[in-house]
C-alpha cells in the first residue's frame, strides 16, 4: 500500500514535472517572482515567531507587500496566459500596465503604513 | 425604449448606431434629471424650517468639521478633545470614522478656492442630497452592469426617492450613512464590473473605493463579509472562473492594509472575527485556483491519483489549522466580535449584556409596518425581481441576490440597517420593472399593425435579448391565464416568419407575447404602482423624515407654534457661563451641548465609556445629596435636564429615566430597578415609590411644576405628580426654557461654616478621625 502511493506520488510529480515544463518562459518568469515573494513573506513570518511581533505593523505592511505582488504577479500571469480563452482579447501590455497601476497603489498603501 | 428611426430599409447598421446614440444621449438626461430629483427631494426640512443640523450625531460631525477647517488636516488627525468626557477626553482622530468630515472638509476647501464663500454649516447641510446623487448614478452604474440599461435607469429613479434613504440623508442630517450608502454601491459596482471584465484596473478602483467605505462608515464589515460569501457561494455552485480570482485576491490584500490605514480600524482589520471571513475564502480561492490549474495541466488519471494523495495529506493539515483559529477565537470572551455585530448575529446579546447598545431606539428590531413605510411598494416587487435574476443566472445577479437576502435578515435585527436594504430593494424593484415593461412594450410593439412592418430591425434586436418572465409578470397582474396561453401559440406561429431572415443571435429564445389589451392595461396599472410609489414618497420626506428634532413645531387651533428651546438653552449656557465649566446631563444632548453651547459635558453620544455613563446615571437616580458628591467629584457646575411635562413633548428625560436607573444598576448595585417601581408599574404620580420621588431627576424635572397651572399635571405621563411642592438643597435653578422643556441647575458650593446640630456630631465625629473617615465623604464608587 505504502509502496503504491511512493511510486504514484513518483508517477505524479514526474507528471506534473513534464506537463509545467512545457509552459512559454515569460510565464515561467513570472512564477519564480512569486514564489520569491511567497518565500520572502515566509522569512518575515519566521522572524515573527522568532523575534515578536513589535511594532506589528511594519510586520503587516511587510508580509502584506510580499503576498500583494505574488497575487498581483499571478493575476498578471492569469491574464497574459495564451490558453485562457477569456482574455485573448486583452493585449499584454495593457494586462502589464494594470499590473504595474495596482502595484504602485499596493506599495503606496505600504510606504505609508510601514511607520 | 428608444423611437424607431424613419429610414428602416437603408443600412441597418447606421439605423441601430444613430438608435444607439440617441438612446445614450437619452440615458444620460434622464441620468441627470434622476440627480437633480434626488437633491431636490431632500430639500423638505430646509423649506419648512432653516437650512439647519438634525438630531444629535450630526452635530458632532459638524463640530469636527470645523475643527478640520479652521485648524488643518494634520491637527485633525492628532486631536484629543477635552471638551468631552471629562475628565477622560476623547482621542478624535483615533475614534473617529474620518470619511464623512473629509469629504465635507474636501468640499468646503474647493467651493473656498473657486472663491465660492459658503460656510461650513451649508455645506455639511447639503452633503447628503449631494452624496444621494451620486447614490442613486452608481445604482444606475450597478444594475446596468447587472441586467442593463433599462434596469439601470429604472433602479437609479426608485432609489433616489425611497423613503429608508431619505430619512437618513435629508439635508441636514450630517452623519456617516449619506456618504456611506454612495460608498456602498459604488465599491458593489465596481466589484461587479471587475467580475465582469476580468480587469485589474477596476480591482485596483474597487479596493480604493472599499477604502472610501472603510473611512465612512463602521458598516464596511458588511462587504468584507459580504463579498466572501458571494465569493464562496460562486466557488460552491461551479461558477469559478480567474475573473473571480482577478475580482476577489488584489481587493482582500489591499482592501485590508487600506482598512488598517484608518485609525478607527487600526489592527481589527486583521485580528477581530468580523474580518476572518475574508481570509478564510482567501486561502480557499487559492486552493480552488490551485485545483483548477493542475486539472487542467494534467492527465484525467493522474489527477485522480494527486487528488486522492493531496486529500489525505491537506485534511490533516486543515484539521490542525482551524483547531489552532478555534483556540484562538475561543480564548476571548466575545469570540473575537465586537458588541455591536454579536447583537446582529444574536439579537438577544445587546439587552443581556451591553444594556446601553439596546437602549438606543435604532437598534431595536422593526416593526412590520416599518418595512411598508420605509420601501413601499418595492416589498413587493423584490420578489419578482429575484425570480427575473434566475433566469439567466449570472455571476452579477447571483451577488444582487445575495445582498438582498442578507440585508433583508439584516433589517430585521436592527430598524437603523433598513438602510441597507434600500439599495437592494431598489435594484431588485429596478430589474423586475424594466424586464415587466419590456414583456408589455414589446407586446404591443408587435401586434400593433401599422408598426410591425417597419420594426423588422426591432424583432432582429429583440430576439437576441433575455426571454419574457410571463409568471411573475402574471402574479402581479394577471387577467385571464389560459386565454394568454393559447393566444401566444397563435402569435408564435405568425411572429416565426417575420423573425427568420433577421435572425443574427445563436440561441432562439422564444419570445412570449401577451394579448394587446392586457399589455397596455398592464402598462397602465405598473405606472398607477409607480405614482403611488412617488406620491408617498414625497409624503414622507416632507411630513415623517423633515423634523430637524431641535426644533419642534405644532399646528394649534391659532396657528403654527415653534418650539426652539434647546437652542435657546445652548445659548443660554453660553453666554451665561465660563468657558471652562462643566456641563452633566444624560448622554443624548452631549453632541449638542459642546456643537452649540461649546461647554464641556461628562457623558456624550459616543458612548464608548459605560461606567462614566453609568456614573451620570447613578447619579441622576440618588438622592440629592449623594447626586451632588457625585457631580461636585467629576467638577460639575451646571446640570441639564430636558422636561417635557408642560408641552407634552414624549422624549424627555423622565421617559427615559428607567435607562438611567438600569445602565447606572448595572455598574453600581446599590441602585436597583425594583426601588422605583411600584409592582413593577413606573410612575411618578402619588403612587410612585418614595425613592422615585426623592430622586434627583424627579426632583429637577419637577422642581415648581406647581405653579404653572396649579395641580401639577404632566402632559406626557397624563397624571397630576406625586410630590408637587419640591424643595432642593443642593441645586439651585439658573434657567428654564420658554416651554419649560430644558432646565438648567447650578450645584450649590458646600456651606462655609456647619452650624447646629451638625457642629455637635462634628465634634463627635473628629474624637475619632481615624475610624470613621468615612462620613463626609462617602464616595459612592
Amino acid at each position: 500500500m505504502a509502496r503504491s502511493t511512493t511510486k504514484d506520488a513518483q508517477d505524479l510529480f514526474r507528471a506534473l514535472w513534464s506537463a509545467y515544463s512545457s509552459t512559454p518562459t515569460n510565464l515561467k518568469i513570472i512564477d519564480v517572482y512569486v514564489a520569491f515573494a511567497v518565500f520572502t513573506a515566509l522569512i518575515q513570518v519566521a522572524y515573527v515567531a522568532l523575534v515578536g511581533s513589535f511594532p506589528f505593523n511594519s510586520f503587516l505592511s511587510g508580509v502584506l507587500s510580499c503576498i500583494g505582488t505574488a497575487v498581483l504577479a499571478v493575476c498578471l500571469r492569469i491574464q497574459v496566459n495564451k490558453e485562457n480563452k477569456e482574455f485573448k482579447d486583452l493585449a499584454p501590455e495593457r494586462a502589464f500596465a494594470d499590473f504595474v497601476l495596482c502595484n504602485l497603489v499596493l506599495h503606496l498603501v505600504i510606504m505609508n503604513f510601514l511607520g | 425604449m428608444a423611437v424607431t428611426d424613419a429610414a428602416n430599409g437603408g443600412g441597418g447598421t447606421t439605423t441601430t448606431s444613430i438608435r444607439h446614440a440617441f438612446g445614450n444621449v437619452l440615458a444620460l438626461f434622464i441620468l441627470l434629471l434622476i440627480g437633480v430629483l434626488a437633491f431636490s427631494i431632500r430639500l423638505f426640512s430646509v423649506i419648512k424650517y432653516e437650512s439647519v443640523i438634525h438630531e444629535f450625531d450630526p452635530y458632532f460631525n459638524y463640530r469636527v468639521t470645523q475643527f478640520l477647517t479652521k485648524n488643518g488636516i494634520y491637527d485633525f488627525w492628532n486631536w484629543f478633545d477635552d471638551r468631552t468626557w471629562y475628565p477622560l477626553g476623547r482621542v478624535i482622530g483615533g475614534t473617529v470614522y474620518p470619511g464623512l468630515t473629509l469629504t465635507a472638509g474636501t468640499l468646503w476647501w474647493l467651493l473656498n478656492s473657486l472663491n465660492i464663500p459658503l460656510s461650513v454649516e451649508t455645506v455639511c447641510v447639503f452633503t447628503a442630497p449631494i452624496f444621494s446623487a451620486f447614490a442613486s448614478w452608481a445604482t444606475y452604474l450597478l444594475t446596468k452592469e447587472v441586467k442593463g440599461t433599462g434596469a439601470g435607469l429604472t433602479a437609479a429613479v426608485i432609489l433616489a426617492m425611497v423613503p429608508s434613504y431619505i430619512s437618513r440623508s435629508v439635508a441636514g442630517s450630517y452623519d456617516n450613512e449619506a456618504v456611506a450608502i454612495f460608498a456602498l454601491i459604488f465599491t458593489f459596482y465596481l466589484y461587479i464590473k471587475t467580475l465582469n471584465t476580468g480587469s485589474l484596473f477596476y480591482a485596483t478602483l474597487n479596493s480604493i473605493a472599499y477604502f472610501y467605505m472603510v473611512c465612512s462608515w463602521g458598516g464596511y464589515t458588511f462587504i468584507i463579509n459580504l463579498i466572501p460569501m458571494h465569493v464562496l457561494l460562486c466557488i460552491v455552485t461551479g461558477r469559478y472562473s480567474p475573473r473571480l480570482y482577478i475580482a476577489y485576491a488584489p481587493l482582500v490584500i489591499l482592501g485590508t492594509l487600506l482598512a488598517a490605514l484608518v485609525p478607527v480600524v487600526g489592527f481589527n482589520a486583521v485580528m477581530t472575527s468580523e474580518h476572518f471571513a475574508s481570509f478564510l475564502v482567501f486561502i480557499i480561492i487559492h486552493v480552488v485556483a490551485l485545483v483548477y490549474y493542475i486539472k487542467g495541466i494534467l492527465s484525467p488519471k493522474m489527477f485522480r491519483v494527486a487528488m486522492a494523495l493531496v486529500v489525505s495529506l491537506g485534511l490533516a493539515v486543515c484539521c490542525a489549522m482551524i483547531a489552532v483559529l478555534i483556540a484562538v477565537v475561543a480564548s476571548s470572551p466575545t469570540k473575537g466580535w465586537s458588541g455591536r455585530s454579536l447583537s446582529l448575529l444574536d439579537p438577544t446579546y445587546a439587552s443581556k449584556y451591553i444594556p446601553i447598545i439596546a437602549s438606543v431606539s435604532e437598534h431595536q428590531p422593526p416593526t412590520w409596518p416599518s418595512y411598508f413605510m420605509d420601501i413601499n411598494v418595492l416589498a413587493f416587487l423584490v420578489p419578482a425581481g429575484i425570480i427575473a435574476c434566475f433566469s439567466p443566472l449570472s455571476d452579477a445577479s447571483s451577488f444582487v441576490v445575495l445582498y438582498i437576502v442578507t440585508s433583508v435578515y439584516f433589517s430585521g435585527v436592527m430598524v437603523r440597517l433598513m438602510l441597507v436594504l434600500a439599495p437592494a430593494a431598489c435594484i431588485m424593484s429596478g430589474i423586475a420593472l424594466s424586464q415587466a415593461f419590456d414583456v408589455f412594450t414589446r407586446s404591443i410593439k408587435f401586434q400593433l399593425p401599422s408598426l410591425s412592418d417597419g420594426s423588422h430591425a426591432d424583432a432582429g434586436d429583440a430576439s437576441s435579448e433575455s426571454v419574457v418572465h410571463n409568471d411573475t409578470v402574471k402574479a402581479d397582474k394577471s387577467e385571464d391565464t389560459s386565454k394568454e396561453r393559447t393566444s401566444k401559440k397563435s402569435r408564435k406561429k405568425e411572429k416565426e416568419p417575420v423573425e427568420k431572415p433577421l435572425s443574427k443571435s445563436q440561441i432562439k429564445k422564444r419570445l412570449l407575447v401577451l394579448p394587446l389589451e392586457t399589455s397596455i392595461i398592464a402598462i397602465l396599472l405598473l405606472v398607477l404602482l409607480g405614482a403611488f410609489y412617488v406620491v408617498h414618497s414625497v409624503w414622507a420626506a416632507a411630513e415623517a423624515y423633515s423634523a430637524p428634532s431641535i426644533v419642534l413645531t405644532s399646528h394649534t387651533h391659532d396657528g403654527l407654534h415653534v418650539f426652539d428651546d434647546f437652542r435657546e438653552a445652548y445659548a443660554w449656557l453660553s453666554h451665561n457661563t465660563e468657558v471652562d465649566d462643566k456641563v452633566a446631563s444624560w448622554w443624548d444632548y452631549g453632541y449638542q451641548t459642546t456643537a452649540m453651547a461649546n461647554r464641556t459635558v461628562i457623558v456624550d453620544n459616543n458612548t464608548w465609556n459605560n461606567t462614566h455613563i453609568a456614573t451620570v446615571g447613578t447619579a441622576m437616580s440618588s438622592p440629592e445629596k449623594a447626586a451632588w458628591e457625585i457631580f461636585n467629584s467629576l467638577d460639575v457646575k451646571y446640570v441639564l435636564v430636558v422636561f417635557g411635562g408642560l408641552v407634552g413633548y414624549p422624549s424627555d428625560d423622565i421617559n427615559k429615566f428607567l435607562w438611567m436607573v438600569r445602565i447606572g444598576g448595572g455598574v453600581f448595585p446599590h441602585i436597583k430597578e425594583p426601588d422605583y417601581l411600584r409592582d413593577g408599574q413606573y410612575r411618578i404620580d402619588s403612587m410612585a415609590t418614595p425613592t422615585m420621588l426623592n430622586c434627583l431627576m424627579y426632583k429637577l424635572s419637577y422642581y415648581r411644576f406647581v405653579e404653572t397651572d396649579g395641580k401639577a399635571f404632566d402632559r406626557v405621563r397624563r397624571t397630576e405628580i406625586g410630590k408637587k411642592h419640591i424643595k432642593l438643597t443642593h441645586f439651585e435653578e439658573v434657567f428654564t426654557t420658554h416651554h419649560w422643556m430644558v432646565r438648567i441647575y447650578k450645584l450649590k458650593p458646600p456651606k462655609n461654616r456647619i452650624r447646629g446640630k451638625a457642629k455637635k456630631s462634628k465634634s463627635k465625629a473628629s474624637s475619632k478621625t481615624t475610624s470613621k473617615r468615612k462620613g463626609p465623604k462617602r464616595n459612592p464608587f
